[in-house]
């Protein structure tokens, strides 16, 4: 009763200010116009009358998608930032707890860019905005994973997932892959603990989202190491531990040889078997990652079910980046002219 | 949170530890007698207990006012950003808080007014006396919680009428009949006050 009564003393505005940021998604009509352009120039005018408004007016005249998906991520990261700019503890701890995994998506990125022999001049722009911190160009300069956290990475809210993943070998492909399901896997812990210890309403949606996440990221860890020369504890060492596949699930997962073997442990999980049937790469049928991304968006709706908590602030950002990810999914293939598998995006609401 | 629930926690636990060992003290040693709840009671002015009770009608009610305005408020402000057609509509539910603040303050200006300079002759006005001073602090026990409790029942279904309002128009109505039942919380107490006198 009291996590109700004194929630919104410091987060009933945000609360207010997110839940009509949702109302702004797009809904199944803005898709079914959307699939029906011709054209980007088209596209962007039937972006003016949604949320989004003219916000691709000032670009130079020949549009190309890249544009489109920088324009569109820009805005779902103003909106962020400015709740994050409004909010005070805990709920600035949430969201910068929500940041943290794009931290990690940029610093792989920019070692992976590094390998490739790429500057860093080019590579900083690429990186996402929300996952911005200070000494991101001197990365470059690290070659062990060592020298990274000792120079870099330990003054940066990520330190205390490092202590799992330093070595002294060299950064090269495989251990920079493993190395960022080794840190996502910490982040993920640690972001499920501090959601539980806030308890309520919260911790009960957070909960089941970070959960169903661990699951997914073992599922899918497991899928695509099935071919790779990767041992089994290693494998093993990379699953979160949050969801419910802990303990048997992950146990039997780490000794999956096929995916026969992982669709036969998912069956006896009431939540994921639905997600592995009608399954295939034709090009009628949805893959793994497109059931996994449409229970995602079906669980990030619920969650603003719950008055009074934090889960809508994770749930919008989650549904804006799905969003983002259907309008480019349309743009490209309008762009293309290639409109065969132009309906494959996830419908949100 | 939990820090806070630890801590009460202990306190509460010593403090009864503490009271239940001067108790058996007392029993223990014969002197018994001293722990006269009679002797407590008759040594505190009655005029005390209704002035506690007077206090309590107002700033209980203003107390359950003010959380549900603040939630109501923050909810309407932060729906009205994207949606501002709701600003208007909602804040009937800012008024049914604020008359629950007025039933308390109206109650205890009744209250005060059962005050009166009394002259103690007999016995009879001196127990009479007592039983005001009781009366009005019951009185005003009850105004005050009810009006608590229906402030914070207000703010928590207005602030969800508010946030529901924006998204979905005819949605509005509908909670606004739960919000009436809420603010006969705060009815029960005024009426509930009458009887004690």
């Amino acid at each position: 009763m009291f996590l109700d009564v004194l929630f919104n003393i410091d987060n009933g505005y945000l609360e207010g200010l997110v839940r009509g940021f949702k109302s702004g998604i797009l809904k199944n009509q803005d898709y079914i116009n959307l699939v029906q352009c011709e054209t980007l120039e088209d596209l962007k005018l039937h972006l003016q009358t949604t949320d989004y408004g003219n916000f691709l007016a000032n670009e130079p005249s020949p549009l190309t998608v890249s544009v489109i998906d920088d324009k569109i991520r820009e805005k779902y990261v103003l909106e962020f930032q400015h709740l994050r700019n409004h909010a005070v503890k805990p709920l600035s701890k949430f969201l910068d707890y929500i940041t943290y995994s794009y931290m990690i998506d940029n610093i792989v990125l920019l070692i992976t860019g590094h390998l490739h022999q790429r500057s860093v001049q080019e590579l900083l722009p690429k990186c996402h905005p929300l996952g911005m911190f200070e000494q991101m160009g001197a990365i470059t300069v690290a070659d062990t994973s060592a020298s990274l956290y000792n120079a870099i990475l330990i003054d940066t809210p990520l330190a205390p997932y490092f202590i799992d993943c330093i070595s002294e070998h060299d950064l090269d492909e495989l251990n920079i892959e493993i190395m960022r399901n080794t840190l996502y896997k910490a982040y993920i812990e640690d972001f499920y603990n501090f959601c539980k210890e806030l308890g309520g309403p919260t911790g009960e949606v957070m909960c089941e989202l970070l959960a169903f996440e661990a699951d997914r990221r073992a599922f899918m860890i497991t899928i695509n190491s099935l071919g790779v020369d990767l041992p089994k504890d290693e494998r093993s060492k990379l699953y979160p531990r949050c969801g419910k596949l802990y303990p048997d699930g992950l146990n039997q997962l780490s000794k999956a040889e096929e995916y026969d073997q992982v669709k036969m442990i998912a069956e006896s999980y009431a939540d994921y078997r639905p997600l592995f049937e009608n399954v295939g790469t034709n090009p009628g049928d949805k893959t793994i990652e497109d059931k996994f991304f449409e229970q995602e968006v079906k669980m990030n709706l619920n969650a603003f079910m719950r008055q009074f908590g934090f889960g809508v602030f994770y749930s919008f950002l989650k549904l804006k980046e799905q969003e983002n990810r259907n309008i480019i999914w349309i743009a490209e293939c309008v762009a293309q002219k290639h409109r065969t598998r132009i309906d494959n995006y996830i419908p949100i609401m | 949170m939990k820090l806070l629930n630890k801590f009460t926690i202990g306190a509460g636990s010593v403090a009864l530890a503490l009271f239940i060992y001067a108790g058996l003290t007392y029993m223990f040693t014969g002197y018994g007698f001293r722990f006269d709840i009679g002797w407590l009671l008759t040594s505190l002015n009655p005029y005390m207990w209704a002035g506690l009770g007077v206090a309590a009608a107002v700033s209980l009610s203003v107390l359950g006012a003010a959380i549900g305005i603040y939630s109501i408020g923050s909810s309407i402000l932060g729906g009205g950003v994207k949606a501002p057609r709701i600003r208007t509509k909602n804040l009937v539910s800012i008024v049914f808080c604020e008359a629950a603040a007025i039933y308390g303050i109206i109650m205890s200006v009744v209250i005060s007014n059962g005050i009166n300079n009394q002259s103690i002759t007999t016995k009879e006005t001196l127990m009479s006396d007592y039983r005001g001073g009781y009366r009005l602090f019951g009185a005003g026990l009850t105004v005050g919680w009810s009006n608590l409790f229906c402030g914070i029942a207000l703010g928590v279904v207005g602030s969800g009428a508010a946030l529901a309002d924006a998204q979905n128009p005819t949605l509005f109505v509908k909670i606004l009949i739960v919000e009436i039942f809420a603010s006969a919380i705060g009815l029960f107490g005024k009426k509930k006050k009458t009887k004690f006198f």
